[in-house]
């Protein structure tokens, strides 16, 4: 019989298993003790709490976390890394969600997603990051420049933003560390 | 004389630039040689590990192999830079199967005689307060600061080995040498945001908002860090209306010293700190 207001959700505990090896996190041993929440800075403004993320993981609830705002939410502050009693490195996990997330494309218009993209990006070409040009090619693709324009312009006045840094000299170095982490099967 | 590499990391070429010249000013003072790492490059800071996991250590690595091939330890006054590079030593040292795989990535042999500090780390343990105590000129009396540590100079603790993770007391101890007051409060270790402070600046000030108003509640002038990153999320994205800078230690070092070079540093701060210095002045120091 069908319980009214129950819905059907698509479990998948082949994921929970590629969650598990690819963080190297004991991610079943939670028990919902909800210590990381309570330390979580971000929860007010995350859909869901550190272990609510942990457990959809559990029930392989895949779509709904690699579309969470929570995962792009997490500072990587590893508050609740150090509180977990159960030795679970959630803000590995979370890292580990949003390369999943990243891969198949979910929450493709996070802004954390996309700066955090671009950012990788800036040092592939530079081998170091010029703040100045990764900033203003972030605001300028989502539209924030005019925003935050008063901003920038009082860093370029304190002389806080040189459009000019050196960046690497020996830049074939640096792509090598590129070109063979993804054929490490990375990035 | 100690003698260390220096990697100053990106963000002291840019928004942390008074940090760098504050770092290299107070380490000239008190002996220390430091040696900048020939052509370093960027860590990948906390985007590189939100993108993918080796890369966030095989780029750090590259840094550990030119720091090993001046056989030095390497100093990083940026917490973030820090937990990078401390990070990969510490995969290169204790997880096997990691370390093939970065050395295999950064194309070189970890052989395990360079240590990753930070600039806080090296000036506590290896000149320790007390040589810092003697060479104040200025005791910075009455100046009340709030120690803030955030998140990566102390988490997490099996890989930074520094200080206690929820109440860490060595920055409070170096501006306690310098004749300062640390106040108690409740946001030591708690997260600026600064990961936010572009892409959800209204989570950036939320935060940002939450530490200014625990160091008041502390009783705090200003508050103290160790990292450019937190240093720029407090003072520009700190909710409308808010006054209370945040110095880098090395900056309060220099003043202490009677260092040429703080009005320069002090210039580039988006907030005023002249307000919170009026202290000094008033005590004669």
């Amino acid at each position: 019989m069908a319980v009214r207001g129950a819905v059907a959700l698509p479990l998948d505990l082949a994921w929970r298993e590629e969650v598990r090896k690819a963080s190297g996190q004991p991610v079943e041993l939670c028990y919902q003790c909800a210590k990381c929440a309570a330390g979580c800075i971000v929860l007010e403004h995350a859909d869901f709490t550190p272990h609510q993320v942990l457990r959809m993981v559990a029930l392989g609830l895949r779509d709904r976390v690699l579309a969470s705002r929570a995962i792009w939410l997490c500072s990587g502050c590893l508050t609740c890394t150090v509180r977990c009693p159960n030795g679970i490195d959630i803000a590995r996990v979370m890292d580990t969600l949003k390369e999943m997330a990243a891969a198949n494309g979910a929450n493709g218009k996070n802004p954390a997603r996309l700066f955090h993209s671009m950012f990788v990006d800036n040092i592939r070409g530079r081998g170091r990051v010029n703040e100045a040009v990764l900033l203003g090619r972030y605001e300028l693709t989502t539209g924030r420049i005019w925003k935050e324009l008063g901003q920038g312009l009082t860093l370029l006045r304190k002389g806080k933003m040189p459009v000019f840094t050196p960046g690497v000299r020996h830049r074939d170095e640096v792509r090598r560390i590129f070109a063979r982490v993804r054929e490490l099967g990375g990035h | 004389m100690v003698r260390l590499a220096y990697y100053p990391g990106c963000s002291l070429e840019a928004t942390g630039k008074e940090y760098d010249t504050s770092a290299r000013a107070v380490c000239q003072a008190l002996g220390i040689e430091l040696v900048e790492l020939e052509d370093w490059n960027c860590c990948g800071a906390t985007s590189a590990h939100s993108v993918n996991n080796l890369l966030a250590l095989a780029l750090p690595a590259r840094n550990l192999a030119l720091a090993q091939k001046l056989g030095l330890d390497v100093v990083a006054p940026c917490s973030a830079c820090y937990n990078r590079l401390r990070q990969a030593e510490h995969a290169l040292r204790y997880d096997r199967e990691t370390r093939a795989a970065i050395e295999e990535a950064a194309g070189f042999n970890f052989l395990g005689g360079v240590t990753v500090l930070s600039l806080l780390e090296a000036l506590v343990k290896r000149i320790r307060p007390g040589t810092i105590a003697d060479r104040v000129v200025h005791p910075l009396q009455g100046l009340r600061v709030a120690c803030y540590y955030g998140c990566l100079l102390v988490r997490p603790p099996e890989v930074t080995r520094f200080d206690r993770p929820e109440n860490p007391v060595h920055l409070d101890e170096l501006v306690a040498a310098l004749g300062a007051e640390p106040v108690a409060w409740r946001g030591k270790t708690d997260c600026c945001g600064a990961s936010h402070a572009i892409t959800s600046p209204e989570v950036a000030t939320a935060l940002v908002g939450r530490l200014l108003a625990l160091a008041r509640e502390g009783g705090a002038d200003a508050l103290v860090t160790a990292c450019p990153l937190c240093q720029t999320s407090l003072e520009m994205r700190r909710p409308a209306g808010e006054t209370m800078p945040t110095f880098y230690f090395t900056e309060l070092m220099g003043l202490a010293f009677g260092l040429p070079g703080t009005r320069a540093w002090f210039a580039k701060h988006l907030v005023d700190v002249r307000p919170a210095l009026r202290v000094l002045a008033q005590t004669g120091s």
